[in-house]
């Protein structure tokens, strides 16, 4: 009974996670890109910098009609939405916050393979999304979708794999015990790797080539309409979410800090994923757009081979340590 | 895979729990594999064969082997099917059923595909008929154990396959850079004093372009033909 009580219990706390981390980032998103822009936007509803707008934007989102094309293919268009949501709150099943057993949704041997594994279906939902609506737009925005996740996987993994290699284990919480704090400047490069092939693979700006509104209105998206729009929406925060998570953990230490890390060692990996997630905002005010060509340009010829001379120095280092 | 075999392990009569499920997977998957072969929507049929990969990604899982199981996930749900999906997109996906999906070969597809199905099911029968896996003890699939297995026992047809897999790739690149050799062909001709052709050199593969930039994914079947008519 106690099993399955703390088994209930991880997976409720980790929805909760799933539910309210990515909705924070969210109106983060909004506030930062208000204020750096100088256009504030909403500022009055519930006081405080119109926080209440985002509850208020989600009742609107859940009152909306939900529309499906008349020529669209009805069921995969109804469930890509839920193909595109629901990868990401596996993967933040699987990613320590803390030093201690209780501090990660399930300890996963093979844990980053599945976290690359589970975040590369969710990009299925695009496709499904971009295909099943029948509108030309959505159908280039599928296909520029596509041609972005195989060219940006590779390198996220071949980053990953250093990593793993400089560790010994595939193991999340495996990495973070191994962790030292010189592999921050071992592992940078594979760290903006990583970060870049990430940012790519979630179409976050200046990736954004597969929504780009003024070419192909949304994308994929376009003829989405009420709760399911919201939930892609919902999906690209929570892939924020676990991108600069898995990166915490992946390179910058996770739960480890200067101090404080048996007590306060979840407080460290919020910071630096929250930090992170702020990082992706302000990429997305700063930087205009890639186009396609160099979108394809910078992963084949830039990450890829950065990527695999990280991981030539990661063995190198390896090596003449032991 | 190291298997444990012992004399007193459960028989086909008393199944476990996890033998049941991996039953239950097993249907699945042969069903959404069947399916994948026989529908007449193209991009229902490439959405199904995920149904069928991540189906075996399970029953890896259900044998312990947690590695294997995600690298299933991580290269054929995620980029095979991306590619295939990709693919069928970037020529001809439409919405709906096309009843020229059938290329004739049915028959001939079902003769060599139950038989290859038939003695593979045999093999696998044959080799592992008294060895079992003990779920209860440490996982045997993890990815140290497969790791372990791998390099040590199973390096030398590990790196045929790599030096096999490089070949492909090097014949991959080989076959796309031959187009931009004809281009530059095309492009010398042009270059040449007499400018007669010059024009249609200037292009570059009409036929893809058009495909590219009009993908007739909207159109119906019922339609097109009342198109011709």
């Amino acid at each position: 009974m106690n099993d399955v009580l703390d088994v209930a219990l991880r997976l409720v706390i980790v929805f909760a996670v799933f539910m309210v981390v990515p909705l924070v980032v969210g109106q983060a998103e909004h506030k930062v890109m208000a204020h750096m822009q100088g256009r504030l936007g909403p500022m009055y509803a519930g006081g405080f910098h119109g926080w209440a707008q985002l509850v208020a934007d989600g009742v609107k989102f859940a009152q909306k009609e939900d529309v499906v094309p008349a020529d669209a293919d009805r069921r995969i268009f109804q469930l890509a939405p839920a193909v595109a949501l629901l990868p990401y709150l596996l993967v933040i099943l699987a990613i320590p916050i803390g030093p201690s057993e209780g501090a990660v949704g399930q300890v996963i041997d093979a844990g980053i393979f599945f976290v690359l594994a589970v975040m590369g279906v969710g990009v299925l939902g695009s496709l499904m999304a971009g295909w099943a609506s029948a509108n030309k737009f959505s159908l280039l925005g599928g296909l520029r979708t596509a041609a972005q996740l195989l060219a940006y996987e590779l390198p996220m993994l071949l980053a990953a794999a250093s990593v793993a290699m400089a560790a010994g284990t595939v193991s999340l919480p495996g990495i973070l015990n191994a962790f030292e704090w010189w592999w921050l400047p071992w592992q940078i490069v594979g760290a903006l790797v990583f970060f870049v092939a990430g940012l790519a693979e979630l179409q976050r700006p200046p990736f954004d080539m597969p929504v780009a509104d003024s070419e192909i209105i949304f994308g994929a998206y376009t003829e989405y309409t009420g709760l399911r729009f919201a939930l892609f929406l919902l999906a690209e925060y929570a892939g924020i979410v676990v991108l600069c998570g898995l990166t915490t953990v992946l390179f910058l230490g996770g739960w480890h800090g200067p101090f404080g890390e048996d007590g306060l060692g979840w407080v460290w990996t919020l910071l630096k994923t929250g930090v992170l997630a702020f990082v992706v905002i302000w990429l997305r005010v700063t930087y205009p757009r890639l186009r396609e060509d160099q979108l394809q340009k910078l992963a084949w010829t830039t990450l890829i081979p950065l990527a695999l001379a990280q991981i030539a120095l990661t063995g190198i280092v390896k090596v003449a340590i032991n | 895979m190291i298997l444990s075999a012992t004399a007193g392990h459960p028989g086909f009569l008393s199944p476990t729990g996890v033998e049941i499920a991996f039953l239950l997977v097993g249907l699945a998957t042969f069903g959404a594999a069947v399916v994948t072969v026989t529908t007449k929507q193209l991009v229902h049929a490439a959405l199904w064969l995920v149904v069928a990969l991540g189906g075996i990604a399970v029953e890896y899982l259900l044998l312990t082997a947690e590695f294997i199981a995600w690298v299933q996930v991580l290269i054929y749900v995620g980029s095979v099917v991306v590619l295939l999906l990709f693919g069928l997109m970037l020529t001809r996906a439409p919405i709906g059923r096309s009843p020229d999906a059938d290329s004739g070969n049915r028959w001939m597809a079902l003769g060599a595909s139950v038989p290859a199905a038939g003695a593979l099911v045999w093999v696998v029968v044959d080799a592992f008929r008294t060895t079992w896996i003990d779920l209860d003890g440490p996982a045997q699939g993890s990815t140290k154990a497969s790791g372990e297995f791998l390099f040590r026992n199973w390096v030398l047809p590990f790196e045929a396959l790599s030096v096999l897999l490089l070949a492909a790739l090097v014949g991959a690149i080989v076959l796309s850079r031959k187009d931009r050799q004809d281009r530059k062909d095309r492009k010398d001709r042009k270059d040449r004093p007499d400018r007669s052709d010059g024009r249609t050199a200037g292009q570059v593969r009409p036929d893809t372009r058009a495909r590219r930039t009009g993908p007739d994914r909207t159109e119906r079947p019922a339609a097109d033909r009342e198109d011709n008519s």
